[in-house]
């Protein structure tokens, strides 16, 4: 089991990174079994995401549990000590990462619809002649990680990034998971914020591409798919500069 | 009090081959055979003796009788149906409701069919049939869909079915699945007319020509017909899946809520439903709770509660605003500190919300509990079971395994005294709320003999097993049981394990 309370008190002993990491291995199967379960939990993650329609409550505990564990390895410094290293590792492993947790963010600018096609993923706007008279229908429709659509090439390409996440977990030496997900960025709150698709919103001009979403007029999906690529180059590039 | 429950089992291996409903598809059965077994009451914990009274299988592939091919399903004895041991995921139960008077019964499978079960009259030949239950209609309410704007595929599973209160002669209910809620009429026909003068037989129109005398329509008997007809589609309101759905005690509304939202409706008007309660973040990412359960007041129309991810539930008024963003009432227990593990937050999520039949409580289920609240405080609970709390050292497992996710289900008796919810290895507990006992019990066709009394079971925690304890360590959590009902005046109680339902009442009756 994974008392918390137990953790924490023994990563206070350190006073900085380093400390902290110590922290951690004296305590090798606890932060072992955290690892285990935090792997385990961006892999269900992950899984949840290449559905269409994934189970929304699971998926939301799941990413609140990965939340909360990345917040203590924060506070026990085991998150941010693997970051210098990061920035000297082999581009591919980042954009294999990276790739794999900005997907769905990427996936969901390329196919959000217009709001007013009423296709039921508008969800203030109700399809057909049913409507919902409500003060909701006067907010502007927002983007969403879980009403992600895959297009079956996307789901392809996620397939085979899943397959290598995999093959990085399998392979893994000590430390290599970290440093995988490090990869993402050095501090935990990026990556929280990638784990639940906030990195396109806080990395790429996605905030602004949710207002142009938010009017009438939705770009061609095409073209925003290569606008994405382009806005995940930047990422990238952000990302390999930490 | 826990009541008495003797078992009886069905016989499991009759079959008839002549008899066999349409397409070679067999019907359910329930044979009832053996002979009262004395109470057995090892534990001590098991107070109540509980018979099984029928086991119903509900039919392979049976259902789909369209309107036109209606048959009569009542006249399916019950030793004429065979057992299967095997079941598809369409036949696995997915939701059990008893009607208002508890003489229907109706169940929803994965494969989007409806069966409604008739409970036996009463005969003085067989005082032992009481409570059996026969299947009256079987009906396809759902089909597979495809979206094809989001190339997306919606499941058939029927999520959740309520009863209309009965106002005349047809039972109405509500079924819904994913996205789409459905109103049907079951009602019962037994005469037909026949002889009329501007149409023959078939019903086609004659030849005005040939008209030559005036024939007035007779009414004709005939065999007993149940028909099942879709009167109402509330369809594309949802953008999240349903996962309840409620009848207002005004009995003209009903509400549906998803994921994210609560949507009211009337009956009468399928293009339009309010917008009641709205949790979707501006920002999805910023997205950490969801609805989990919904359900109306038993008596004020105008409130309502619904249950999150997060353990908590809120009480709103309609009349407060239309939009009911801001509670009335919120419900929360502070959280035990010496039990806080990374998995404190999903054993807490809610997975079912009931009102009492006084309205004066709530219970809710969350993975290891059921809690009792009084509408009166907001606090904590006034009553706290613990339904398999030897699961707690198990949570990391049934995390990888999924199980951790299960939306078991919880219910009440007709006098609130007594509530029942599901566990794994096919056990269903019942918490007597007077006298604080509780009992394990257990659905399944090999451990329970026909007309014995169910056995309390026992999961040993420790390191030693006593004989006839199971160790948590053998349990299958494969076998769980999510869905149970019970009737709302009698010690009758339907449970559903996979594609079994078992029916059980109280030794006294």
């Amino acid at each position: 089991m994974f008392a918390r309370g137990l953790k924490r008190k023994s990563a206070e002993d350190g006073e900085d990174v380093e400390g902290g990491l110590a922290g951690a291995q004296a305590m090798p199967s606890y932060s072992l079994q955290r690892q285990s379960l935090l792997d385990m939990s961006l892999v269900k993650l992950q899984l949840c995401h290449m559905l269409v329609e994934p189970n929304l409550c699971r998926s939301v505990l799941i990413a609140n549990t990965v939340r909360q564990i990345q917040e203590e390895m924060a506070q026990d410094g085991t998150w941010r000590v693997v970051a210098p290293q990061a920035a000297g590792r082999a581009p591919l492993d980042r954009l294999v990462s990276t790739d794999i947790l900005c997907r769905s963010v990427r996936e969901q600018e390329g196919e959000r619809p217009a709001p007013d096609v009423g296709d039921g993923h508008t969800p203030d706007l109700v399809l057909g002649p049913a409507t919902v008279p409500s003060a909701q229908a006067l907010r502007s429709p927002q983007s969403s990680l879980w009403e992600v659509d895959s297009s079956r090439e996307n789901r392809g390409g996620f397939q085979k990034s899943l397959d290598q996440i995999f093959e990085t977990l399998e392979n893994k030496t000590s430390g290599s998971v970290e440093e995988l997900f490090a990869d993402v960025d050095s501090s935990y709150y990026d990556l929280d914020a990638v784990l639940t698709g906030m990195v396109g919103s806080t990395q790429s001009g996605h905030g602004s591409g949710l207002q142009a979403f938010s009017s009438a007029t939705a770009p061609p999906p095409s073209s925003s798919c290569r606008s994405d690529l382009g806005e995940l180059d930047h990422a990238v590039e952000i990302l390999v500069e930490t | 009090m826990l009541l008495s429950l003797p078992a009886l089992h069905l016989q499991t291996s009759e079959y008839h081959p002549l008899f066999q409903l349409p397409h070679g598809r067999l019907g359910p059965w329930c044979s009832p055979t053996g002979s009262p077994a004395p109470l057995s009451c090892e534990t001590g914990c098991g107070e109540g003796s509980w018979i099984l009274v029928c086991r119903l299988l509900v039919p392979t592939q049976v259902s789909l009788l369209s309107m036109e091919e209606d048959i009569d399903t009542r006249k399916i004895n019950n030793s004429f149906l065979r057992d299967h041991s095997y079941a598809t995921e369409a036949d696995i139960i997915s939701t059990v409701e008893f009607n208002h008077t508890g003489e229907l019964l109706a169940t929803g499978d994965k494969g989007g069919r409806v069966v409604i079960f008739q409970r036996e009259q009463e005969s003085k030949n067989q005082v032992h049939r009481r409570g059996e239950y026969n299947v009256y209609s079987t009906f396809q309410s759902h089909e597979p869909e495809f979206d094809y704007l989001k190339s997306l595929e919606i499941e058939e599973k029927i999520n959740k079915i309520r009863w209309l209160p009965q106002q005349n002669a047809a039972y109405f209910l509500l079924s819904t699945n994913d996205k789409t809620v459905k109103l049907w009429k079951v009602s019962e026909r037994d005469k037909r007319p026949e002889g009329y003068n501007l149409k023959d037989e078939e019903g086609r129109l004659r030849d005005p020509a040939t008209i030559t005398t005036l024939r007035v329509p007779v009414l004709r008997p005939m065999d007993l017909m149940v028909e099942a007809t879709p009167r109402r589609v509330f369809a594309n309101a949802h953008t999240y899946h349903i996962n309840s759905i409620s009848v207002n005690s005004d009995y003209e509304t009903y509400m549906s809520a998803d994921d994210l939202r609560i949507n009211l409706w009337n009956f009468e008007i399928t293009n339009q439903s309010f917008n009641i309660v709205d949790i979707k973040p501006a920002n999805m990412e910023e997205l950490t709770e969801v609805i989990t359960a919904a359900e109306f007041h038993p008596h004020h129309c105008n409130s309502f509660v619904y249950s999150s991810s997060k353990g908590t539930i809120r009480l709103c008024d309609m009349r407060a605003s239309a939009l009911c963003d801001r509670h009335s009432k919120f419900f929360e227990e502070p959280e035990d500190p010496s039990n806080r593990s990374f998995f404190s937050e999903i054993i807490s999520s809610i997975s079912d919300v009931k009102f009492s039949h006084s309205g004066r409580y709530i219970m809710t289920r969350d993975y290891l509990t059921v809690k009792v609240w009084d509408l009166n405080m907001e606090n904590r609970p006034i009553e706290t079971y613990q339904v398999h709390d030897y699961l707690r050292s198990k949570l990391c497992s049934l995390y990888e395994n999924d199980c951790i996710f299960d939306k078991f289900e919880c219910v009440w008796n007709g006098s609130d005294s007594v509530i029942m919810t599901g566990s794994y290895n096919n056990f269903f507990r019942m918490f007597d709320r007077n006298t604080k006992r509780d009992v394990t019990l257990e659905a399944s066709r090999e451990n329970s003999k026909p007309r014995a009394i169910l056995k309390p079971r026992k999961v040993c925690v420790g390191g030693k097993r006593r004989k006839d304890e199971i160790s948590v360590d053998s349990l299958d959590f494969s076998k769980k049981i999510l869905h149970t009902a019970w009737h709302p005046s009698e010690n009758i109680i339907a449970v559903a394990a996979t594609n079994n339902l078992y029916i059980f009442q109280d030794k006294v009756n």
